[in-house]
């Protein structure tokens, strides 16, 4: 067991459990509560993540993708820039889901932020930014690793090329796909709007 | 999940060798090589290549040891690109390939001082890749223990060194058992490093360097029949790598001539044909033993070519770096042999090359 496994596993499974065990054993176990947290967490939270890791995660993946092509392109010094676009093309549904989300977030006072339809707004705001955020993510490093391959087989014989863009192709989809979902999951979410509260004794 | 990571460092240098490789002389170019009737027409015909105009500054009449030279100072501009550019573990991958070199100039050397040759010459002779800062130190050699003392412990060879320090004086018998004792350790250290940085490496590399190792086995109880050399000695030279490793290595210490070599071979399925006397081609029946060598020296080129060819099939390893030396190497081997054939005018056996792509 080396140092690293100590302070990555070790570590905060230890903190975890005095933490728990503090609670509980002092009679305040029931300050853990998961339906307090949902409740009382305001739905702007759930709504700006969820289209920061939208967009923070489709440029961590096209970033990754244009590095991992470029850095072989550069090697080959070949004209053929078309898997950068595929790369780019990526970060571009990070941004349109991004502005299509953002649209949403309208003011509202405290009061009448927590209802039904807010939350639901929120909650989908946020997991329809992560689906966008990781399918982008993958499309972006299968296309950057597809691409490097598809540098060196176009210099070593150019006849290849057609081929391994086909497979680029198909991995960029994988990004259409997470943009149509992510539009779908939004789809029936209706801006954030002034509402009577739907749980009483919320702070 | 090699791909992830491996072009952050090694990205551009993997592109800048794959180009190198596409630039190795094809069957079309041998094909005009053989053709040519002067070393004039052959510089011409290299011109047109990836070689450009290295001879352009030669005055003719050239010499075929020339066009050697400079085709392997070009491998060498290329390698020392490779090296400056890279990182670590590139950088000390790139090191472990010019170590096989230094023990062959360390050897060199050796025995030239012994035989009382001029150091300058020697230093001439020295491979290019495998020079080190302290080698003319080495043509003041007596005996290998105040060699290691003064000059070897700085080196990256010194823990090869260690295990034959105690080999009393240097003779010619001693001084092949000391480099074939120094490269073993180094084909086995190589090994053992190429396990730690990564699988497709290690799937790459392990086949080579378990052939290279093979081939040094056999061919060193070959070389050893009817020498001074005891079984004992003989089996301590066997690098502890390889498919002949255990029980063939095991069998080939014990062996006394060349059918039970290719009984041993004819376990494992790769070398069976090593050995196939019965091929095709072969103009007089019974080759002897001498003939046997020959053919059997070919047949390893033969496979180690087409193991550096299967290196690039692979991407995001380091076996590419490796493979583009051999193989540019038996490039440089062929187009000597060709200069050669066309220099002495010998042209019914200037096909006996061998072609790589």
């Amino acid at each position: 067991m080396g140092y690293k496994t100590y302070t990555s596993f070790g570590l905060p499974t230890f903190l975890i459990i005095i933490i728990a065990l503090y609670l509980l054993f002092t009679g305040s176990g029931e300050v853990f509560d998961v339906g307090r947290f949902l409740e009382e967490t305001s739905p702007f939270v759930w709504g700006s993540l969820g289209i920061g890791l939208c967009i923070g995660l489709s440029v961590f993946g096209a970033g990754w993708g244009i590095f991992l092509t470029g850095a072989s392109i550069l090697g080959i010094s070949t004209k053929n820039l078309i898997s950068i676009i595929f790369c780019e093309v990526v970060a571009i549904y990070g941004v349109i889901m991004g502005i299509v989300y953002s649209s949403k977030l309208q003011p509202v006072p405290e009061a009448l932020l927590y209802t039904k339809d807010n939350y639901f707004t929120g909650y989908a705001l946020f997991f329809g930014g992560l689906t966008v955020g990781l399918c982008n993510l993958l499309c972006g490093l299968c296309v950057g690793i597809a691409g490097s391959t598809a540098a060196l087989a176009d210099a070593a014989d150019s006849t290849l090329f057609v081929k391994v863009l086909v497979v680029e192709v198909f991995g960029s989809v994988l990004g259409l796909f997470g943009l149509i979902i992510g539009l779908l999951m939004i789809g029936n979410a209706k801006e954030f709007l002034p509402g009577s509260p739907a749980v009483s004794a919320v702070s | 999940m090699e791909g992830l990571f491996f072009n952050v460092n090694n990205g551009f240098l993997e592109g800048i060798v794959r180009g190198y490789k596409s630039g190795i002389l094809t069957q079309s170019h041998y094909a005009s090589l053989t053709q040519c009737e002067t070393l004039e027409d052959f510089k011409t015909q290299l011109s047109a290549t990836d070689y450009g105009n290295f001879l352009a500054n030669e005055p003719s009449p050239l010499s075929t040891s020339t066009i050697a030279d400079k085709a392997t100072q070009t491998l060498v501009d290329h390698f020392n690109f490779l090296r400056s550019n890279s990182v670590e573990p590139l950088s000390k991958f790139l090191d472990y390939i010019t170590y096989g070199y230094m023990i062959d100039n360390v050897v060199l050397l050796i025995t030239g001082t012994l035989h009382e040759r001029d150091t300058h010459e020697l230093l001439e002779r020295c491979h290019p890749l495998g020079i080190f800062d302290t080698m003319p130190a080495l043509c003041v050699a007596t005996n290998v223990e105040e060699l290691y003392q003064s000059v070897l412990v700085e080196t990256p060879l010194a823990p090869y060194f260690r295990d034959c320090l105690s080999a009393a004086d240097l003779d010619d018998m001693n001084i092949e058992i000391i480099r074939n004792t120094v490269y073993k350790a180094y084909l086995e250290d190589f090994y053992n490093y190429v396990s730690t940085i990564g699988s497709t490496t290690v799937d790459v590399m392990h086949n080579i360097l378990a052939f290279e190792a093979d081939r040094r086995t056999i061919n060193i109880t070959i070389n050893s029949f009817d020498t001074e050399l005891t079984k004992e000695q003989r089996a301590k030279l066997f690098p502890a790598i390889g498919r002949l490793f255990p029980a063939g290595n095991n069998a080939l210490a014990k062996a006394d001539d060349i059918d039970q070599v290719r009984q041993v071979c004819d376990n494992v399925g790769e070398y069976r044909s090593f050995f196939d006397n019965s091929a095709s081609g072969q103009s007089n029946g019974d080759l002897g033993d001498f003939g046997v060598a020959a053919q059997l020296e070919d047949r390893f080129f033969r496979m180690e070519v087409h193991l550096n060819k299967l290196a690039f099939l692979q991407q995001f390893q380091y076996g590419v770096f490796y493979s583009y030396v051999k193989l540019k190497e038996q490039e440089i081997r062929n187009i000597t042999w060709i200069a050669e054939c066309i220099a002495q005018d010998a042209r019914d056996r200037m096909h006996d090359f061998i072609p790589i792509f």
